[in-house]
């Protein structure tokens, strides 16, 4: 069996990138936590890899709006030995049909550089902008996901319980038509749901005010999936925020199912 | 020319930020007719003569949500437009962020600026307009405003805050041989906070004919040169030296005199000395009292680093910045301990006025909201986006709290035991290492921090000593140090924090025996600043490091990939002194020895005379649930819930017990359980103590209660009694007497009290105290306003879980569960919540017994173990009705309880019962089948006081057994949750 090779990208102020490297592991694949500096210095190359993970943190400091300053430097610095920029490594990467996971902050890269919905590649067509409620939150929600979609990361998956930790991720489109196209290309792949599992615009089971209840989305493909909640915050049992009233524990937390796919879908091309 | 670039989200889009804005001016202003939109802009001086808009374009503007404009306005409806930006030298990191975006898209570096622009629709006049940019918008300290009317305003022009007025670098020689009014004046105008004494001692050693002589072979005088007077003054400053805690004390009571030679000796350092002499081989004490953070042994491999400081006076003038710089300032403490720790978590207290305050302010106060908000904001932002986890913390309120708030942050980490084969925890220097200095630049920051919190904050201090902290600079600086030290680039670590360099390489030099600064070398934030000045600021996001010569090239290559800047900046040496040289030409020689040890002891008395209470009889509310309701509202009981969720309290993913827990993940948290190694089920438990208002009676109960509280909180969620340890951190008002402060004997002799029952009861609990902080000067004096915080003592206690799965949280699981007090209910309503809400004091304390509390808390940690107890929580303010009430609605059960099951004392009534505030007593909840086994452990000491019940309602039934409280879980969730539902 290929042995799956997990790049958990991080530096300038990323910051979960520890238990996006755990959820890898756990899922079986080798993962790799590498400050953007080495790759610029060439001396780790993103193709080298098969699964691409942009971690939560605040890229930046978030100073000029959410990884704006990451989507302007993915274009523009270059990698000392190619000469490439960081979004030509990417565009490379995404060619050879390898997998790509931004979680909150690495989300907010993801559709800051056009990566996301990459119709086309490089053109922003969605942002994420201040919670309505003007607050970080940390807090748990309910995801539906959508069985429709591509997603190879959701697949198989009915709902998902995780904690969103941000300030900035109301969802939004540039336009009416970028919104109908994405619901009808299936690419809201997860929403943010009520305890029926119906995607819901009321606070706080929609944290942020995001539009259609979006909490993530992917490309045509499938392959490249963002989101603002956190799975890799949901590995252990124990981080579930009740787990103490119900200690029949299952053995690992739901968010691990998102890497298992990913785990999964590679092995199966590889 | 410079070029003003103005960025807003489009006109079709909820402008959340302009909402909060709107919000916080409602606070501040509550008579205003309220404004109408509130529209927010960032704004991005460039200061070059053009840049072509596409660049700008793509830098600073977001086209999916955001139009920009260059030179010109977004909107232009009428109103007020108030522009803030930073002072000169103010830190400014989205500027720095805008700069470097620019940087990478141009390929040349222009520097950028920032400033928020607020265009606030309503028809005020312009004084109405400024009081709302100085109250709610800026603070003058450390910002700039401009205001101008719309839509008819002139142009705005770009606004570049340069630095002027600056000097050439220059060192002065100042003569010491002065009268005592002359020296204590020169103490005063420098900031030197030195006494008379003090300074006497300096110029006695001068005049020392070997010192002159060493001195004349550098080429010095016998004049002191500025750059000396001032390190000396910052390493012998309170803030650096503990000169109270140090010092030689008389203390009298009740006629008897008692001679104490150090208060840290004799009862911190000297309970934990015993307590590791008697645990032996069991002692998991790695390094106390001798680092920047107390070292304890996490397991075979890994050792746990914590440290809490205090942020108080800096947050009192800039409370965004003090706290910010607070949080990301104690960060380093662990971080450069040893050999320097991975950090993990933080955890934070905040002691402020009411926010509801309406009387009128004292000069330079600025309104307990504000700072509340200031202060939350600034943890918030150095905690979130350093990545450390919030996980746990409370907020204390007192009105005495209006001159100084106290804000204390901490932080712990994790680093193994040996790195390269070397114990972690030693800091080895060899003479001929190189000094280098990595992170930020120095400017005139934060200059005299040290010497500016070691006196009373008054109405001429100086704004010089507010800084910024930045979070980023920070995390890519621990980012590369954890990689470097990894890879063995470096000896030892420490932090630039008090006293900038002078106190860091200060205290690493006594590792080898001396060292040599070049003082021109460390890179500035802009030119013109004196060599003193370099030695001495504060400029933060800075580590001093050791690193030998052959490591050294490596060192660098590693710090410019990581993006960081490192410079090498002197030599240790083995000389015996503090040597600096600026420019070729030594600066400062002086002998290490004097300089850590010179300073002459002082001589303090101390004189108890025990407060008097008030006897009056217990008030008995006409109506139990209706004060029950008043009760939870209160502001040391109720919901925090507000700061907490803008708290990230679980990144790193090993987040196990969390602040905010039970069935609607809203409930009180006791303390914090984290996984730091995510492959492992072992935990690090932490919580914390405090409780000022107890003070009032006597500190010695304070100080105690505050420890027990602490020990509670962290046996509740099953913390393990036998691998933990304290921290303690004082923070008081001036207790040396003198003109300014007449009862300053009787506040020192707190002071001794509370030191005695932290020997006391850390001895009792077998628990070392490997760490701690004091604060000595949290006064406020403004014209004839003096106002003193309440002595006030944080315990926190940080240790083991082993198997994480068995945490236990507060909130009832089930209905049908036996509910059980374990500890005695005592009269003892002094200073408690219920009598403060009556407007009353009392005259009886809780009293600690700590045997008898030590004994119950390791049955209850057995119990845990296996598996006996399905919620457990703590009884503090408000006592057992508060305990019950947050249980039950935590949980979503409501309960059934007998008031005559309690154990208490001959003549209480069910009023005393339900809100004394006896210290040791938890509440549990055991499931129907495991009662047996629970009993079996506790006997008399656990009293079934009734059951939990699906009906979602608490009942408390009286001693005679009528209905005294019968209220509905969720009334009770909301009146504790709408105080500070803001």
């Amino acid at each position: 069996m290929a042995q799956i090779k997990a790049l958990i990208l991080t530096g300038f102020g990323t910051n979960c990138e520890m238990e996006m490297a755990y959820a890898c592991r756990k899922a079986g694949a080798s993962a790799d936590i590498v400050h953007i500096s080495e790759v610029l210095e060439g001396t780790c190359a993103i193709n080298d890899y098969h699964f691409l993970n942009l971690p939560g943190g605040f890229l930046d400091g978030d100073d000029l709006g959410s990884a704006q300053v990451e989507s302007v430097r993915l274009k523009h610095a270059r990698v000392r030995t190619t000469g490439r920029n960081l979004f030509e490594e990417i565009e490379t990467f995404i060619g050879r049909g390898m997998l790509i996971l931004g979680v909150c902050n690495g989300f907010q890269a993801l559709v800051k550089s056009g990566i996301l919905p990459g119709d086309p590649l490089g053109k922003r067509r969605v942002s994420l902008t201040f919670n309505d409620s003007a607050k970080f939150e940390d807090r748990w929600v309910r995801l539906k996901v959508n069985p429709e979609s591509p997603c190879i990361f959701t697949n198989g998956i009915a709902s998902l319980l995780v904690p969103v930790r941000h300030g900035e991720g109301k969802f939004v489109t540039d336009s009416d038509e970028t919104l109908s196209e994405l619901t009808g290309e299936r690419l809201i792949a997860v929403h943010y749901a009520d305890q029926d599992l119906s995607p819901t615009m009321e606070y706080p089971l929609n944290p942020n005010g995001s539009v259609s209840a979006i909490a993530g989305i992917c490309d045509r493909t499938g392959r490249i999936f963002g989101l603002m909640p956190h799975p890799e915050a949901y590995i252990h049992p124990t981080n579930h925020p009740a787990w103490t009233r119900n200690r029949d524990l299952a053995d690992k937390g739901e968010g691990i199912l998102l890497f298992e796919n990913a785990v999964n879908f590679l092995r199966g091309i590889l | 020319m410079a070029i003003r670039v103005e960025v807003g989200l489009k006109e079709h889009l909820f402008d959340a930020r302009g909402s909060r804005v709107k919000r916080q001016i409602l606070h501040a202003f509550p008579r205003l007719t309220p404004p109408g939109r509130i529209s927010c802009f960032d704004i991005y001086h460039v200061d070059a003569d053009t840049v072509e808009q596409a660049f700008l374009q793509e830098a600073f503007c977001d086209p999916v949500i955001q139009d920009m404009s260059v030179g010109g306005v977004l909107r232009a409806s009428a109103g007020w437009y108030i522009e803030v930006g930073f002072r000169p030298g103010v830190t400014d990191n989205v500027g720095r962020s805008a700069q470097y975006a620019l940087e990478l898209i141009t390929g040349t570096r222009i520097p950028v600026f920032s400033s928020r622009g607020y265009l606030i629709q309503g028809d005020y006049g312009l004084e109405t307009a400024q009081a709302i940019a100085s109250e709610c918008l800026a603070n003058i300290l450390i910002h700039t405003i401009r205001i101008f009317p719309f839509p008819a305003g002139p142009r705005i022009e770009p606004c570049i805050p340069r630095i002027t007025g600056l000097h050439e670098p220059e060192v002065e020689e100042v003569s010491l041989d002065l009268s005592d009014g002359e020296l204590l004046l020169l103490s005063q105008t420098r900031t030197l906070a030195l006494t008379v004494e003090e300074m006497k001692t300096i110029a006695r050693s001068l005049r020392h004919p070997g010192t002159l002589k060493n001195r004349e072979s550098m080429g010095l005088s016998g004049k002191i040169t500025d750059v000396e007077l001032e390190c000396l003054a910052q390493t012998w400053s309170e803030h650096c030296k503990h000169k109270i805690f140090n010092a030689g004390i008389t203390y009298e009571e009740n006629g008897k005199t008692k001679k104490i030679s150090s208060l840290f000796a004799t009862y911190i350092k000297g309970a934990t000395a015993k307590i590791r002499r008697a645990q032996g081989k069991d002692d998991i004490c790695v390094s106390v009292f001798s680092d920047n953070a107390g070292v304890i042994r996490f397991n075979d491999e890994y050792n746990l680093v914590f440290k809490v400081e205090t942020h108080n006076s800096p947050s009192a003038l800039d409370p965004y910045g003090g706290a910010l710089t607070g949080i990301v300032g104690v960060n380093r403490d662990p971080f450069g301990t040893g050999m320097g720790a991975k950090l993990i978590f933080n955890t934070d207290v905040f002691c402020f006025a009411s926010p509801f305050h309406s009387a009128a302010l004292p000069p330079k106060i600025l309104h307990p909201l504000r700072i509340f908000e200031g202060v939350r904001e600034g943890v918030e932002h150095g905690g979130n986006k350093s990545g450390i986890p919030t996980v746990n913390g409370c907020i204390v309120f007192d009105e005495r709290y209006l001159g100084k708030p106290l804000v204390y942050c901490g932080t712990a980490g994790i680093m193994p035991g040996t790195v390269g084969g070397e114990p972690s925890h030693i800091k080895k220097i060899d003479p001929g290492a190189l000094i280098v200095m990595s992170g930020g630049r120095i400017g005139k920051d934060g200059i005299h921090g040290a010497t500016f919190s070691s006196e009373e904050l008054h109405e001429e201090s100086p704004t010089s000593a507010v800084q910024i902290g930045d979070p980023i600079t920070q995390k890519k600086l621990t980012d590369f140090l954890l990689v470097a030290r990894d890879k063995g680039l470096y000896r030892a670590i420490t932090d630039n924090g008090a006293g900038g360099l002078s106190s860091s390489v200060g205290e690493m030099a006594t590792a080898c025996g001396g060292c040599l600064i070049e003082l021109e070398k460390p890179p500035l934030k802009y030119h013109g600043l004196s060599p003193w000045e370099i030695l001495l600021s504060e400029a933060q996001e800075r580590m001093t490091l050791a690193v030998s010569p052959d490591r050294i090239e490596a060192f660098l290559a590693l710090s410019k990939r990581m993006d960081v800047e490192s410079t090498v900046i002197g030599t240790f040496t083995d000389s015996g002194f503090f040597h600096c040289t600026y420019e070729g030409r030594t600066v400062a020689y002086l002998s290490l020895d004097f300089l850590h040890n010179g300073l002459p002891p002082m001589n303090l008395r101390a004189r108890w005379k025990a407060p008097v209470g008030d006897n009056r009889e217990t008030p008995v509310p006409l109506n139990h649930g209706i004060k029950l309701k008043e009760m939870l509202g209160r502001l040391n009981i109720c919901s925090k819930e507000y700061v907490v969720r803008q708290y990230d309290h679980e990144v790193q993913g090993g987040s196990v017990v969390k602040p905010l827990v039970g069935e609607q993940c809203d409930g009180p948290s006791d303390a914090a359980v984290i996984r730091p190694l995510l492959d492992s089920e072992e935990g690090v438990v932490v919580s914390n103590g405090i409780i000022p208002r107890y003070s009032d009676l006597d500190a010695y109960h304070m100080s105690a209660c505050a420890l027990d509280e602490a020990v509670r909180n962290y046996i509740c969620v099953g913390g393990n009694p036998n691998h933990w340890a304290f921290l303690d951190n004082f923070c008081w008002c001036d207790p040396v007497a003198g003109p300014k402060n007449p009862d300053g004997e009787f506040k020192l002799a707190q002071l001794v009290r509370a030191n005695k029952a932290l020997y006391d009861y850390a001895l009792a609990y077998a628990c070392p105290m490997i760490s701690g902080k004091d604060s000595m000067k949290n006064d406020y004096i403004g014209g004839e306003v003096k106002i003193s915080i309440p002595p006030t003592i944080l315990i926190s206690v940080i240790g083991k879980i082993e198997d994480v799965k068995k945490a236990v949280t507060m909130d009832i699981k089930q209905s049908g569960s036996h509910i059980y007090i374990l500890g005695a209910t005592k009269k003892e309503l002094g200073c408690s919540e219920y009598l403060a809400s009556w407007g009353l004091r009392g005259s009886r304390l809780p009293a600690v017994e700590a045997k008898k509390a030590l004994k119950r808390y390791r049955l209850l940690h057995e119990a845990i173990k296996q598996g006996l107890v399905l919620s457990a929580h703590d009884c503090s303010d408000g006592g057992l009705a508060v305990c019950l009430a947050e249980m039950a609605f935590a949980g979503g059960f409501g309960m059934d309880i007998n008031l005559d099951r309690i154990k208490s004392e001959k003549g209480m009534n069910d009023t005393e019962i339900l809100y004394s505030e006896s210290s040791s007593r938890i509440v549990v909840e055991v499931a129907q089948e495991k009662r047996k086994s629970f009993m079996a452990l506790f006997g008399r000491d656990a009293s079934c006081i009734g059951s939990s019940t699906q009906a979602p309602c608490l009942i408390i039934r009286s001693k005679s057994g009528q209905t005294l409280i019968s209220e509905a879980l969720a009334d009770l969730k909301a009146a504790w949750k709408k105080t500070l539902d803001f």
